[in-house]
C-alpha cells in the first residue's frame, strides 16, 4: 500500500503545484487579445491565399481588427463576408463586385504559329529568357506550360490544347495567377462582364497576322460599334470596360477574327452562344 | 614557360577547320539593311535621321541619350531610309532604322589622323566614343567606357584577347592573321592610354598562323607585346577565365577585370580603334564566320552592320540538306534564330547553321548526381545544386549559392549525362535574382 502512496502523493503534490504556477502565470503575463479579431478569423475563409494582401488570414483579421484594413479585401468571401465583418466592425460595408481571371489568348500552338521546336524545360518563366520570350510566334500568348496552375490554390486552372483554361465556378477571384504568369496573359474582370477580350497582342495588324490568325488586328471595330463607349483602344488592344458594358453583344459580332468572346454572364443578357 | 589553366572547362569538338583557311570576303549587303538601336550595354540610341532622308556610309544615325551609357550608330551602307519601326531583331523585336541600300556605297569623307601616335589619351577615348566602337567579342560594351576604369584601381595588365575558344567561329583569328598589323596598331593606342602597363596577347594553341602573324607585326613596330599561346580549353575566352591563365589573379566575386590591374580588348575591337582613330573611319563592319555542317559554303565575310541573316546564308551558298538550327554566335554561347530576316549587329560573330539531325536532343532525365558539372564549371559553382534551386524558384538560396557568378558559357549542360537543360533554368534564376534584387 504505501509503495502506491508516496508516488501519488507527490505526483499530486507537483500537479498542484505546476497548476498554480500556470494559473498564476496565465494572469500575470497575459496577452490582451482583441475579441474582434477572433470574431474577424471565424468569419474568414482560411484559405490563406493572401490575395488582401497581407501574409495569410490570421494577419489579415488583425488588421481588419485594428481598423487598418478594409473589410472588402477578401475576394474568396466577396461580398457577403465584407458585409459580415463591416458588422462585425460596425462599419459601413463597402461591396466590391467579384471578378474572375481571364486568359487573354486563345490560340494553342497547334492552331497558331509556332516559331520553333522548343526543346527546353516545360515551365513558362524558364521559357521567357528564349529568344523571343519563348517559342510560341506571338511574344504575347499563353505559352501553355501552366506555371499559373500551382499558384492558383483553388484549382481553377487547366491547359486546354495548349492554352490555360479558367474555370470560373472555383475561381475565386484572389489575383494570384496574375503574378505567376510572366507575359500578363491573364487579367481579372468583373463575374458580370458580358464580353471579355481574349487577345493579348499590343502589336500593329500586320505584325499580329504574320504571327497569329485569331489575334486581335487592333482595328478598332470593336470601340465604333459600342454604343454603350464601353470599349476604348489603348496599345492596338480594346480595353473593356466592365461597369458600362450593357451585354449587346455587337463588339463580339463585328470583331474579324472574333477576338472579343462572351462571357457566361454576357450568355445570360445576350443570349448569344458559349465561349 | 609553364601554362596556368583555369578550373574546369570542356573541349567542345572544333568544328574550326570549316572556315579555319577561308580569307575574309567583303559581302555584298543586298536591298535592306536594319540598324537596331539598341545593340550595346546601356540606353537605346535615338534616331538622328527621318524617314525618306539621303544618307551616307558612315554617317550616323543615331546617338545615346545625352549622358547615358551608350554608343553611337553608323550607316553602313548609303541609301534612303525606309523608316523607324519596330522590327524582329536577334533575341526579340526593337525598334531599328531601316534603309534602302542604292548600292552606290557612297561615304562621308573619313577624316584621316597622320599623327594618332601623338594623340592624348581624352582624344583617342572620345574618337572611340563618337565611332561606336563596342567589345566585340560579343558583351558588346561601350570600348571607351571599359577604357577608362575607376582612378582608384590602376591597370597594369591589358590583355588583348584572341582565344576564341568558342567552337566553329573563325573570325577573330582571321583577323589576326590578315589583318594582324592593325591590331598592332591599335596596341599603339592601347599603350598611349595605359602607358605603364604590359600587353599581352592571350590566344589558344590552336592558331599557329595568328601566332606568327601577330609576333610578326609587333616586331616590325617595335611594339612591347608578348603573344602568349595558351592551352586549347572552353571557355578560355572568357574575361575572368582569360584573366586567370594570362596573370594566375582570380577576380573576386561580383567584381570587375580592374579590381586585379587588369583590363580585357578582344582582337577585333582593337583593330576597330585603330581604324577609327587613325583611319577616321567608325564601326561600319564587321568579320562574321558563317559556318556549320548545315551551309554549302562556309566563309567568313567583312559584313556591313544591318545586313540581314538572310542575306548572309545566301551568300554563303545557301543551306545544305535539311536546316535544323540557325545559330547566332557560336554553339556553346550563341542564340539560336526563330527568323531570318534579323539584322546583323555589333555584337554577332558568327551565323552557325547546324542540319537538323544534329540538333536532335534527347529529353530532360534527372539528375544522376554524377557531378561531372561540377567538375566542369570554370567558375567553381555547383549547377546541378543551382539547377534545382532555379527549378524551386528558391533565388535567395540562389544567389547564396553563387549563381550570380554564372557566366552561362555552357560547360555543364555540354557535359551533363542526363541532357539537363541547367543554362537556361539559371538564366532564368539570374534574370528574376537581379531584377528582385533591383526592386
Amino acid at each position: 500500500m504505501e509503495s502506491l502512496l508516496y508516488p501519488m502523493i507527490a505526483l499530486g503534490g507537483l500537479g498542484l503545484a505546476f497548476g498554480l504556477l500556470l494559473s498564476f502565470a496565465s494572469r500575470k503575463f497575459a496577452v490582451p487579445v482583441d475579441p474582434k479579431v477572433a470574431a474577424v478569423r471565424a468569419l474568414l475563409p482560411g484559405a490563406n491565399c493572401g490575395a488582401c494582401g497581407f501574409e495569410g488570414c490570421d494577419i489579415y483579421a488583425e488588421n481588419v481588427a485594428a481598423g487598418k484594413a478594409e473589410t472588402n479585401r477578401c475576394p474568396v468571401g466577396g461580398g457577403e463576408l465584407a458585409a459580415a465583418l463591416a458588422a462585425v466592425m460596425g462599419t459601413e460595408a463597402e461591396v466590391q463586385e467579384k471578378k474572375v481571371a481571364s486568359v487573354r489568348c486563345r490560340t494553342s500552338c497547334e492552331r497558331g504559329i509556332e516559331a520553333y521546336i522548343y526543346q527546353g524545360i516545360r515551365d513558362c518563366r524558364k521559357a521567357t529568357v528564349l529568344p523571343g520570350g519563348g517559342p510560341n510566334a506571338c511574344s504575347y500568348s499563353c505559352l501553355g506550360f501552366g506555371t499559373c496552375i500551382p499558384a492558383c490554390a483553388f484549382g481553377a486552372l487547366s491547359v486546354q490544347d495548349g492554352v490555360i483554361v479558367v474555370d470560373r465556378h472555383l475561381c475565386v477571384g484572389c489575383g494570384k495567377c496574375v503574378e505567376a504568369c510572366p507575359r500578363g496573359v491573364l487579367e481579372m474582370i468583373p463575374v458580370s462582364q458580358p464580353v471579355r477580350l481574349a487577345c493579348n497582342n499590343a502589336d500593329k495588324g500586320v505584325q499580329v497576322r504574320e504571327v497569329c490568325p485569331e489575334g486581335c488586328i487592333g482595328c478598332g471595330l470593336c470601340a465604333k460599334v459600342c454604343e454603350a463607349k464601353a470599349i476604348e483602344m489603348r496599345n492596338n488592344l480594346p480595353v473593356i470596360d466592365g461597369s458600362l458594358c450593357v451585354g449587346c453583344g455587337k463588339c463580339v459580332e463585328k470583331c474579324p477574327v472574333k477576338a472579343i468572346v462572351v462571357t457566361p454572364a454576357g450568355e445570360e443578357k445576350t443570349g448569344a452562344g458559349g465561349e | 614557360m609553364k601554362h596556368r589553366l583555369f578550373r574546369g572547362g570542356v573541349h567542345p569538338e572544333g568544328g574550326k577547320e570549316l572556315t579555319k583557311d577561308k580569307p575574309i570576303v567583303p559581302l555584298d549587303p543586298g536591298g535592306t539593311l536594319v540598324f537596331p538601336l539598341s545593340q550595346h550595354i546601356g540606353a537605346p540610341c535615338l534616331p538622328l535621321v527621318e524617314k525618306g532622308q539621303e544618307i551616307l556610309r558612315g554617317q550616323l544615325i543615331a546617338s545615346p541619350p545625352e549622358g547615358r551609357l551608350g554608343v553611337a550608330i553608323h550607316s553602313s551602307v548609303s541609301g534612303k531610309v525606309k523608316s523607324i519601326e519596330m522590327r524582329p531583331v536577334v533575341g526579340g523585336r526593337g525598334v531599328s532604322v531601316v534603309v534602302e541600300n542604292d548600292g552606290l556605297a557612297r561615304e562621308v569623307s573619313f577624316e584621316e589622323r597622320p599623327r594618332w601616335r601623338e594623340l592624348s589619351r581624352e582624344s583617342i577615348l572620345s574618337i572611340i566614343s563618337e565611332s561606336g566602337i563596342v567589345g566585340l567579342g560579343g558583351a558588346c560594351f561601350p570600348t571607351s567606357v571599359k577604357l577608362n576604369p575607376p582612378p582608384d584601381s590602376p591597370i597594369d595588365t591589358v590583355i588583348l584577347n584572341g582565344a576564341e575558344c568558342e567552337p566553329y567561329l573563325t573570325c577573330d583569328d582571321r583577323i589576326m592573321q590578315e589583318h594582324a598589323d592593325d591590331v598592332a596598331c591599335g596596341t599603339e593606342l592601347l599603350r598611349r592610354i595605359f602607358p605603364d602597363a604590359r600587353i599581352v596577347v592571350g590566344l589558344e594553341e590552336n592558331k599557329p598562323e595568328a601566332i606568327e602573324a601577330l609576333s610578326g607585326a609587333f616586331a616590325a613596330i617595335g611594339a612591347d607585346v608578348e603573344v602568349r599561346a595558351l592551352p586549347v580549353m572552353y571557355p578560355q575566352g572568357s574575361e575572368k577565365q582569360l584573366i586567370f591563365a594570362v596573370t594566375g589573379r582570380s577576380v573576386p566575386s561580383g567584381k570587375l577585370p580592374c579590381a586585379v590591374g587588369c583590363l580585357v580588348q578582344n582582337v577585333a575591337t582593337v583593330r576597330n580603334m585603330y581604324l577609327a582613330v587613325a583611319q577616321g573611319r567608325p564601326l561600319m563592319d564587321r568579320v562574321i564566320t558563317v559556318t556549320g555542317e548545315g551551309i554549302a559554303e562556309p566563309g567568313n565575310f567583312l559584313v556591313p552592320l544591318g545586313t540581314l541573316v538572310s542575306r548572309l546564308i545566301e551568300v554563303a551558298g545557301g543551306f545544305k540538306g535539311d536546316p535544323g538550327k540557325v545559330i547566332a554566335g557560336g554553339p556553346m554561347m550563341g542564340f539560336a534564330l526563330t527568323r531570318l530576316d534579323v539584322p546583323v549587329v555589333k555584337g554577332t560573330s558568327g551565323i552557325l547553321v547546324q542540319p537538323r539531325s544534329m540538333t536532335l536532343v534527347e529529353p530532360e532525365r534527372d539528375c544522376i548526381r554524377c557531378g561531372r558539372c561540377i567538375e566542369v564549371c570554370p567558375m567553381g559553382l555547383e549547377p546541378y545544386r543551382l539547377n534545382r534551386l532555379a527549378l524551386l524558384e528558391d533565388y535567395d538560396a540562389f544567389v547564396d549559392e553563387g549563381g550570380m557568378d554564372c557566366i552561362e558559357c555552357g560547360s555543364c549542360s555540354y557535359t551533363c549525362p542526363s541532357m539537363r537543360y541547367l543554362v537556361q533554368s539559371l538564366r532564368e534564376a539570374k534574370r528574376t535574382a537581379a531584377a528582385r534584387r533591383r526592386k
